[in-house]
């Protein structure tokens, strides 16, 4: 038997090659620091979305250690990438708790990853934080789990609202059917639309990670809708936008927070003109707390802040305001006191935690224009 | 039923089974010679999209003064050369020196190669999907009945059908084509008579490769964004398309790709007529893997061989 001895070897190097990895950090919960642990998607398919929320976590934390940290201690931020993954969010997490001990968890960007570490979280009494999935099932997990964002029954009548104002009264939505932020928002969406005299046209669906929708275009254009729902992350949306100007479909297309990234215009370029989302702040806004912080956000990364890097940083600010009040890194202090969080300043907006431990704000809607997100109107809740 | 959505459907499927065709027949040429289902196929396919993207950014300069056609033609060229020689080298590097082993062997190490190539290039590349160059004007041609086809597809579909006259050509009319079957049929006499099996295994290799290249940029094209695990699942349909057609049939392979391409157009766009959401789209392939086998393993257009024992 040949192949044997060559496979305990290949074993054996691959232990070699991984087991340094797994070496425990001598120092996981040394007494003069604070860990706080961080779950983003910093790889894969909406890598914008963690890149973004992990530049506004570290910029928080930067802040405070260097204001002489928090409790008389500093915060040690542990991130971990779960590359966009399925499953991969409640592996990393769970990792790092066990490893770690991390005080209280920020993350993540999309619904179906925060929901995955939501449970793990929850058991393990450990306050974790998601700086913007607005699927209303996140929070409902349980008493540990908050978020520093609007939710989507408010984001999808949003939306609606803002289409029928404009007389578009026949839509047409295209959701990611793998997403729970999209099925959510375009339940929401449907809802109030059709209740205040909309009608839905069409009906089509697709997965991340699709490149082809020229299928699902084709139905829908027969159909004839004035806009359509694009219920999903960037990076298909940009792709959709694309080929509904190929095969000649000109409505406008409006999207969610799911959206925001950069990369929405470099993939679809002209083709997104024109098109409208909603989202949780707009780097045009003057109030001072906004302005303030693209400065110091454009001096740290030399470029512009996304409205994920706002609510990281909001994220992180909040749980440092929190262990603050609580005085304490107990588990159960610290859930208490982010709970009672009210009229937190914040930069997308003050935050007051309601009794389902969401965030009730208003929600602005921004047009492409040139390439750049410009502001149309704010929305109150 | 309505026509012109039909039709629609037909011109948006066929440029994705075009590209489906072109993949599958770098895994029934392989099959055809050595018996083995190289799984790194795939990867080459990916590799020849971001080949096509970083050739066209670099020779830039020189493109100024080209009409868009030809530049567009020197990258697809370019690119296609690239991949036949890293097809070349995979094969020399990873799969010639176990040759003698068994099948499952090379199989399993198609895999590692596989792996090696997506995450190698997302090493290099990065995860982050990219936006591909504007190799043609995109122009939407409006025809008769409320269709419409982009100037790509036209592209796609006119450069698919020159390359598969060319691969014919290639096996039934030149020596070197003439070794290749001759090798497909039986290697061991094949090599009595004189063939140098390891020159046609190279250039059978070379000339898969440099299919996938132009299926990758054809896919870049139409799909504008490409990432490094982009070749995963065009890779596996493609497969299935090789499988359908009858393994080791080019003929078949490339009628295996259209087949795939259009079922998996028409499930979508009429996803709410047949009632199977469009998210089942992938599975469509592998419901077809699953009744070929079933029903037809040697595939539509494949003879059935008897194993020899």
């Amino acid at each position: 038997m040949r192949p044997l001895p060559s496979l305990a070897l290949m074993l054996f190097i691959l232990c070699g090659v991984t087991l340094p990895g797994c070496k425990k950090k001598d120092s996981a919960a040394s007494s003069d620091e604070i860990v706080v642990g961080e779950f983003a998607s910093l790889t894969g398919a909406t890598a914008s979305f963690g890149q973004s929320t992990h530049k506004g976590v570290l910029m928080a934390v930067d802040e405070v250690n260097a204001s002489g940290g928090v409790l008389g201690k500093k915060l040690r931020l542990v991130t971990e990438d779960d590359q966009s993954k399925a499953g991969e969010a409640a592996t990393v997490v769970r990792r790092m708790i066990s490893r770690e001990k991390p005080v209280a968890i920020i993350g993540e960007v999309a619904s179906s990853r925060s929901l995955e570490a939501a449970p793990i979280c929850q058991q393990n009494k450990i306050p974790m934080i998601s700086p913007a999935s607005t699927n209303p099932k996140v929070t409902e997990t349980g008493d540990y789990i908050f978020r520093v964002c609007f939710i989507d029954p408010f984001q999808g009548s949003v939306l609606a609202k803002f289409m029928l104002q404009r007389g578009l009264k026949k839509a047409a939505i295209l959701t990611d059917v793998k997403q729970d932020y999209a099925v959510g928002l375009t339940d929401f969406f449907k809802d109030y639309f059709t209740k205040n005299g909309g009608t839905i046209v069409s009906e089509q669906s697709y997965s991340s990670g699709d490149k082809d929708f020229k299928a699902q275009l084709t139905s829908i254009r027969t159909t004839g809708p004035e806009a359509i729902l694009v219920a999903g992350y960037y990076n298909e949306a940009g792709l959709i936008a694309g080929q509904a100007k190929e095969l000649e479909i000109n409505v406008p297309l409006l999207g969610g927070d799911g959206w925001d990234s950069p990369s929405l215009v470099e993939v679809a370029g002209d083709a997104m003109e024109g098109n409208f989302f909603s989202n949780h702040f707009s780097a045009e806004d003057k109030s001072p707390a906004v302005q303030n912080f693209l400065t110091k956000f454009k001096a740290k990364y030399l470029e512009s802040p996304d409205a994920m890097a706002a609510l990281g940083y909001d994220a992180t600010m909040l749980l440092v305001d929190a262990l603050k009040q609580a005085g304490t890194t107990d588990s159960a202090a610290l859930r208490d006191a982010i709970a009672s969080t009210s009229g937190f300043p914040a930069v997308t907006g003050n935050i007051t935690l309601d009794a389902k431990r969401n965030a009730t704000k208003s929600a602005v809607i921004l047009q492409i224009q040139n390439g750049k997100f410009r502001f149309v109107e704010t929305v109150a809740p | 039923m309505d026509w012109a959505n039909f039709t629609q459907q037909l011109i948006n499927g066929l440029s994705l089974g075009a590209i489906y065709a072109l993949i599958a027949l770098g895994y029934t040429m392989v099959y055809g010679v050595l018996r083995f289902i190289n799984f790194a196929h795939g990867d080459v396919f990916m590799i020849g999209a971001f080949a096509g993207l970083y050739l066209h950014r670099w020779l830039k300069p020189f493109f100024q003064w080209m009409p868009a056609f030809l530049s567009a033609l020197v990258v697809l060229l370019l690119a296609m050369a690239f991949c036949a020689a890293l097809g070349i080298l995979i094969e020399k590097l990873a799969y010639k020196p176990l040759r003698q082993r068994s099948r499952l062997t090379v199989l399993i190490t198609a895999i590692g190669v596989s792996l090696l190539l997506s995450y190698g290039a997302q090493l290099l590349f990065g995860a982050a999907p990219k936006g591909f160059a504007d190799l043609i004007k995109n122009e939407t041609h409006d025809l008769p009945g409320e269709l419409s086809i982009t100037t790509e597809q036209i592209v796609v579909l006119v450069v698919t059908l020159l390359l598969l006259v060319s691969l014919r050509f290639i096996v039934q009319k030149t020596r070197m084509g003439l070794a290749m079957r001759a090798l497909s049929n039986n290697p061991t006499a094949a090599s009595l008579m004189g063939v140098n099996t390891d020159a046609v295994i190279s250039f059978t290799f070379g000339l898969g490769s440099a299919l996938a290249a132009a299926a990758g940029i054809f896919f870049a094209m139409l799909y504008q964004a490409i990432d490094p695990f982009m070749g995963i699942l065009p890779g596996i349909k493609a497969f299935v398309a090789a499988v359908l057609g009858g393994i080791g049939n080019i003929a078949g392979a490339a009628l295996g790709g259209v087949l795939i391409g259009l079922l998996e157009t028409l499930v979508v766009g009429y996803s709410q007529n047949i009632g199977i959401p469009p998210g089942f789209r992938d599975a469509v392939a592998f419901v077809i893997l699953i009744l070929i086998l079933m029903f037809k393993p040697a595939g539509l257009l494949g003879k059935s061989e008897r194993e020899k024992v």
